[in-house]
Formats: C-alpha cells, sequence, structure tokens
C-alpha cells in the first residue's frame, strides 16, 4: 500500500470577502498539490480569489469543552462596545 | 439511498433508563439538536453506524461516476459533453468532501477504499445499471439525481456535524444536476418521435431502480429506528420514496412521458400518488453482487486504482525530492 499523504485544510477567500473561510480540506503529497487540487474541488463556482492550505497537523485549535472558560472573561465586558454607552441626540459625529 | 440499509449492529432500540450516564448525556445533545463532532464522547456504535454510512455514500459517488463517464465521448453536442463532464467532476467532489466526514471518525481513506475494492463496503444499488443510450443521461440526472436530492436535504440537519456540513455543500451542488437531466429529457421530448422514443425508454428502465434507492420499507427496522433516534435518519424510507414520487410525476407528464407503472394513482383523499408493488428480489439480488454492472464496476475502480498507482507513487517522489532539494525534510503524514 503506498505512503498515505497528509491532511490539509483549505481557507479561500471570496472576491467580496475580506478573509479566508475554512471550506474544507484534501489529502495532497505536498504544498503545490494542495493548492491545485483545492482549485479543483472548492473553486468550480468562482467561490474564490486566493487559496491558503495549512497541513492539518500543523493547526493548534481551542478544545470545544473549554468553550465556556476560554472565552468568559469577554462576557462580562460590554463596555467594550459602542453601544454600551449612549449619546445625546443633539450631539454629533459620536 | 445511497447509503442504503445501513447495520448500526443494535438489536434492539433502548431507552433512557437502559442507557449509561454517558450515553444519556449524548443522547440529550442528541434530542436537543446539538450538533455530535468528532472530538465529542460518542458511543462506538454510533462511530460504526456513520463510518458505514458516510463511506458508503461517499463510494456511491465516486462509483457513480461511472455510469455517466461512459457516455461523455458519444455527447451530442460540445456543450452536452461539457456540462457533464462538469457534473462527473462535482461527483468527484461529493466523495471528496464525504471520505473527509468519514475520516473525522478515525478511520483512513487507504482502509475505506480497501473495503470498496474488496467487495466488503457496499455503494447504492442505482449504479449497477448499466447506461444504454444518451437519453439515459438525461433519466439519470432527473431520477437518479432528483432522488438525491430527497434524501441528502434532511441529511443537512443530522446530527454528526461534519456530516451535516458535508451535505450542505452537496445540496448546493445536486439541484445543477437534476436540472441538467430534466433538461436532456426536454430536448429529447420537444424533438423527433425516435427522440423521444428514446426519452421514454430511458424513463422505463430508469424508474423502478429509482424508487428501490430509497430502499425497502423501514416501518420495523430496528437499525432504522436507531438512526432516526440518534437524528441521522429524520424520515422513513417510504416518506421519502412517496415524495419523488408525487413531485415527478407531474414532471412526467409535462414531457408527456407515460411512468411504466399501471398500478399509478392519484388519491384525491391523501393527496398522494399510489403506486405498484416494487419487486424487491430485484433490489436484494442486485445488492449481493448480481446487478447486471456489479463485477464490471468493481472490476473498473480495482484497476483505476492499482493503473494510477504510479502516479500517486510519483507525486510522493517528487515532494520528497524537492523537499531535500530545499533542505527540508517531508514531514510524516
Amino acid at each position: 500500500m503506498s505512503k498515505e499523504w497528509p491532511l490539509w485544510e483549505v481557507f479561500i477567500r471570496s472576491q467580496h470577502g475580506l478573509a479566508h473561510k475554512h471550506v474544507g480540506s484534501l489529502h495532497a503529497p505536498d504544498g503545490e498539490m494542495a493548492i491545485n487540487n483545492a482549485r479543483d474541488v472548492y473553486t468550480r463556482r468562482n467561490e474564490g480569489v486566493s487559496i491558503w492550505v495549512v497541513r492539518a497537523a500543523d493547526i493548534v485549535a481551542s478544545s470545544p469543552a473549554d468553550k465556556s472558560a476560554l472565552f468568559e472573561p469577554s462576557n462580562s465586558k460590554i463596555y467594550r462596545h459602542p453601544t454600551f454607552f449612549p449619546m445625546p441626540e443633539e450631539v454629533r459625529n459620536l | 439511498m445511497y447509503a442504503q440499509m445501513v447495520d448500526t449492529g443494535l438489536k434492539r432500540l433502548r431507552g433512557l433508563e437502559d442507557m449509561s450516564p454517558q450515553e444519556r448525556a449524548f443522547q440529550q445533545r442528541i434530542d436537543d439538536g446539538v450538533k455530535i463532532e468528532p472530538k465529542d464522547w460518542m458511543p462506538e456504535a454510533y462511530r460504526k453506524t456513520l463510518i458505514r454510512q458516510i463511506s458508503q455514500h461517499a463510494h456511491s459517488e465516486i462509483v457513480g461516476q461511472l455510469p455517466e463517464g461512459n457516455w461523455v465521448t458519444r455527447a451530442p453536442t460540445l456543450k452536452r459533453k461539457a456540462i457533464l463532464l462538469a457534473k462527473i467532476q462535482d461527483e468527484a467532489g461529493h466523495g471528496l468532501y464525504l471520505y473527509s466526514a468519514a475520516e473525522t471518525l478515525g478511520v483512513s481513506r487507504d482502509e475505506l477504499l480497501e473495503a470498496l475494492h474488496a467487495g466488503k463496503a457496499k455503494y447504492s444499488s442505482i449504479f449497477n445499471y448499466p447506461t444504454l443510450t444518451w437519453a439515459d443521461m438525461g433519466a439519470i440526472g432527473w431520477l437518479v439525481d432528483g432522488s438525491a436530492i430527497i434524501n441528502q436535504i434532511p441529511l443537512c440537519r443530522c446530527s454528526y456535524g461534519p456530516y451535516s456540513r458535508a451535505m450542505i455543500r452537496v445540496c448546493k451542488e445536486e439541484s445543477f444536476h437534476a436540472r441538467q437531466g430534466y433538461d436532456i429529457m426536454m430536448s429529447l421530448c420537444k424533438g423527433t418521435p425516435e427522440q423521444k422514443r428514446m426519452a421514454q425508454d430511458a424513463l422505463n428502465r430508469w424508474w423502478w431502480p429509482s424508487l428501490m434507492m430509497f430502499g425497502p420499507s423501514d416501518a420495523d427496522s430496528v437499525n432504522s429506528a436507531q438512526s432516526a433516534q440518534w437524528r441521522i435518519k429524520l424520515f422513513s424510507n417510504d416518506e421519502l420514496r412517496q415524495k419523488m414520487v408525487d413531485q415527478t410525476v407531474p414532471q412526467a407528464e409535462y414531457l408527456g412521458l407515460s411512468i411504466p407503472d399501471p398500478d399509478l394513482k392519484f388519491n384525491p383523499e391523501t393527496g398522494h400518488y399510489e403506486f405498484g408493488e416494487i419487486d424487491w428480489t430485484e433490489f436484494h439480488n442486485v445488492l449481493k453482487g448480481n446487478g447486471p454492472c456489479n463485477r464490471d464496476r468493481l472490476r473498473t475502480r480495482v484497476n483505476a486504482y492499482s493503473e494510477g498507482a504510479w502516479f500517486r507513487d510519483a507525486l510522493v517522489a517528487h515532494a520528497e525530492k524537492k523537499a531535500r532539494r530545499v533542505g527540508t525534510t517531508p514531514r510524516a503524514a
């Protein structure tokens, strides 16, 4: 049985997008083939103008189980949003 | 459907009282509509059932390229050829999304392909029938992809995250498949009497196998009940099949074609079409390996894999050579 290819995660930025979005994964022997295959599989309908491929093994992800503890600090800091500060109607440009 | 009669390995449905606390918590998440993700704890039977179902689905997509591949060199126009090629490419993509989803459950691509090539893993019965005329391309897109859509839309809401997300992407692409097929049927039915006869012949051969795609009636099936409890299967085989018939009959009427079922009758009280008995011995025989094309399909797949080995090996050799030249060692898979 031939050697198994590494797994790559594929991120695409659309024409009107600001950030690359994760669209799926694929196996490929190297980065060049990963980009080519990602183009063939994930952009058949003009989904993107830019492709990033990252070896899945290089991705470090937060654990779903840690979600509440990890993101707790921002729950009580709603003053980070402008809407926390109502401004008088007659005051402009704030 | 593409995955038919998936074995859950369980003999009876268990209530919450019969489950361990861990299983009960798992079942509670499913009942609450929370998606199960790859790193979450899950019962071994749930994992195994999903591996079976998702891989069968993936195998179906890849083997499903073969009946249509048969007509690429004989499409009537360049436009039809390009469109057919685009559909076949989509099927490869669908196979990939589904293999990827299956692999999140702890199985490798090589293992899955080995099971297919050894004849241990199944794929949908429908792909064991031959494509005898160009009209078959129309009938397949219309009836087979049409049936797939009916099955796949509920799967977008299934409990396992990677599978449901793969299905969302698949469904977006599947509608073009169905329309492409119906478009072919419309051209043929508006053409010469000979073309219309060819269209009718294709419908005659693909109608019953398409109804069989949904699998036998599962009112008494423990496997179906378990899959429903796990929110993998959201509707019964009969419900989905009825939906397919109800929506397809008017489409056939528009084409001026007749469905090859003398017992087909609209029931104004129920609002549904009643249809004739399905010959399930044919279905089981095809699943056993005795359909018209089973051996041919598997042989083609195995040959493609073994004859393509040099190319895969060359890609690896090239990658390793390039990495050595650059002075980095290729990292382990």
